[in-house]
């Protein structure tokens, strides 16, 4: 039966050592929270589609999801939200990455001490 | 009016087309909505990496991890080595890399799904394409190399080669339908932009050159192959390639998109005695050459040099090597799949004297030739590698070839 295989193989580990970046507990949390997202993004793809089918025809029939096709026109919407996502989920990957850049960033805490020093 | 300054978003849009324009055919894989849209997601988390995070792992390099090593060694980084171990301890660097390697796995995951779910209706398509046709040629009892079986190349379970039964096509399929997460759509509806773009190249600058009989090393399913065979329809293709599960593949996909003049081989690139001395007029591997050793290196130049009749070429297809004005940054970057992606021959053949391997295989020093070729797709559709602006390390259908005629 394939679809047993499918949930004991499909996640299978591919020969090689694993490498791991971060804390080994941090980063399985976040290999599960990418997996939420891409998830969340496909249910969020799929309620578009029904929206918009549900908008062009009012009536939805089986098999309609699945043949769905998106003009060039919806597919760059529907992708331009896929970026938006992965950009608002990796806000701090951003934030850190222009923190880096910015430098002579000072704690809120210090400006105040600072201000304070002033007089 | 600049389309980039209208209010109309989607004229501004500009990453990877929606998966549902690529090509099928009588073996891809049925995909359901749901599945369509994971490799939607997968290949923007791709372009996100490349063109949003990556910038500030550059900047992360220069303004933290450089100084800091020079801080602490009293010296400048030395190698792309260096400088990747150095990157080790960077949260940008962590952070991108922690990402980019779950979108890998995620990657397979999906495919894997996708695939496995419906293999034994797969197995039989292709059995009723390929079923006593003397064009695919197989050999179970052919050894597959450490290279191969050490470790799965770019994370993908059980490689070219691994079935999970006799006639199975998972891995094929599984490499076939999802490489677009990757690839963003750059080589075109059936991945073919690399082939394309060899056959373009071969046009301008070999006019004459009309083969009878072409070699694909490494061909896998025939993405860059099928343009050959089509291009010179009067020559016979040869496909070599370890894994049954792509041959099989190969040849069901080929017949089904109309390419007959094409044949799949169970073969290892470093033993062809099954062709006789000089036996092609142009043999031909495209991003192959980085899943070798060393040794299977200078077998597979060895070969070619032997299979190559009068007036033929071999042209390698591959990412730029690192040559000595490639910045560290890049190089460590680029390094990225020898060491975290299973791709463990990378690091070494890009760093190789390929000229010299070419002209101790036997090759004619004057002879070589070296070339630059970009992914060549339906522009209506898919996006153009060549009016790409990101960088993927490593990743982008944009490619330097090495060959030489006899």
């Amino acid at each position: 039966m394939s679809f047993a295989d499918a949930l004991n193989e499909a996640g299978a580990k591919p020969a090689g050592k694993r490498p791991y970046f971060l804390e080994p507990q941090v980063e399985r949390v976040l290999a599960i929270t990418m997996t939420i997202a891409q998830e969340l993004a496909v249910a969020r793809q799929r309620v578009d589609t029904l929206e918009r089918l549900l908008v062009a025809k009012g009536v939805l029939a089986d098999s309609e999801i699945d043949s769905f096709s998106p003009s060039q026109q919806e597919a760059a919407e529907r992708a331009m939200w896929n970026q938006e996502y992965i950009a608002r989920i990796l806000r701090i990957v951003q934030q850190e990455n222009e923190a880096a850049v910015a430098g002579g960033d000072m704690a809120s805490g210090d400006v105040g001490d600072e201000i304070a020093a002033q007089g | 009016m600049d389309d980039s300054r209208s209010n109309d978003p989607a004229a501004q849009y500009d990453g990877p087309p929606d998966y549902r324009v690529v090509g099928r055919h009588a073996l891809f894989p049925q995909t359901s909505h749901d599945e369509i849209e994971r490799i939607n997601f997968l290949a923007q988390m791709n372009r996100h990496l490349a063109a949003r995070v990556v910038p500030g792992v550059k900047a992360a390099y220069d303004q933290r991890v450089a100084p800091r090593f020079e801080a602490e060694q009293g010296r400048p980084i030395g190698d792309r080595h260096e400088a990747r171990k150095a990157l080790l301890r960077d949260p940008a660097f962590q952070t991108w890399s922690a990402l980019r390697r779950m979108t890998m796995e995620q990657r397979q995951q999906a495919g894997r799904w996708t695939t496995i779910r419906q293999r034994e209706r797969l197995a039989k398509i292709a059995d009723a394409l390929t079923n006593a046709d003397d064009r695919l040629s197989l050999d179970p009892a052919l050894p597959i190399p450490r290279y191969v079986s050490a470790v799965d190349h770019h994370c993908m379970p059980g490689s070219y080669h691994q079935q999970a039964f006799e006639g199975d096509v998972t891995n094929g399929a599984n490499y076939d339908h999802a490489g677009f997460v990757t690839t963003g759509g750059l080589l075109g509806k059936y991945s073919d932009g690399g082939g394309h773009a060899v056959v373009k190249w071969v046009k301008r600058n070999l006019p004459d050159f009309q083969p009878r009989a072409i070699l694909e090393i490494g061909g896998t399913v025939g993405h860059s192959s099928l343009p050959l065979a089509q291009a010179f329809p009067d020559a016979e293709m040869t496909i070599a390639d370890l894994g049954a599960p792509m041959l099989r593949y190969g040849l069901g996909r080929a017949k089904s998109l109309g390419v007959d003049n094409i044949r799949f081989v169970q073969a290892s690139g470093e033993d062809l005695s099954i062709f006789p001395d000089q036996s092609f007029d142009w043999v031909q591997t495209t991003m192959f050459l980085h899943e070798l050793s060393t040794s299977a290196l200078r077998n597979i130049f060895a070969e070619t040099r032997r299979l190559l009749r009068p007036g033929g070429i071999v042209l390698h297809v591959e990412q730029p090597q690192y040559a000595a004005d490639m910045p560290l940054f890049e190089q460590a970057m680029r390094d990225w799949d020898a060491f975290y992606n299973n791709e463990p021959f990378w690091s070494r053949m890009h760093e190789m004297d390929l000229d010299a391997a070419m002209v101790a295989a036997g090759f004619d020093p004057d002879s070589l030739i070296h070339g630059g070729v970009t992914g060549v797709v339906d522009r209506d559709l898919f996006p153009d590698a060549q009016e790409d602006d990101t960088e993927d390390y490593g990743r982008k259908a944009a490619w330097h070839v090495i060959g030489a005629m006899v």
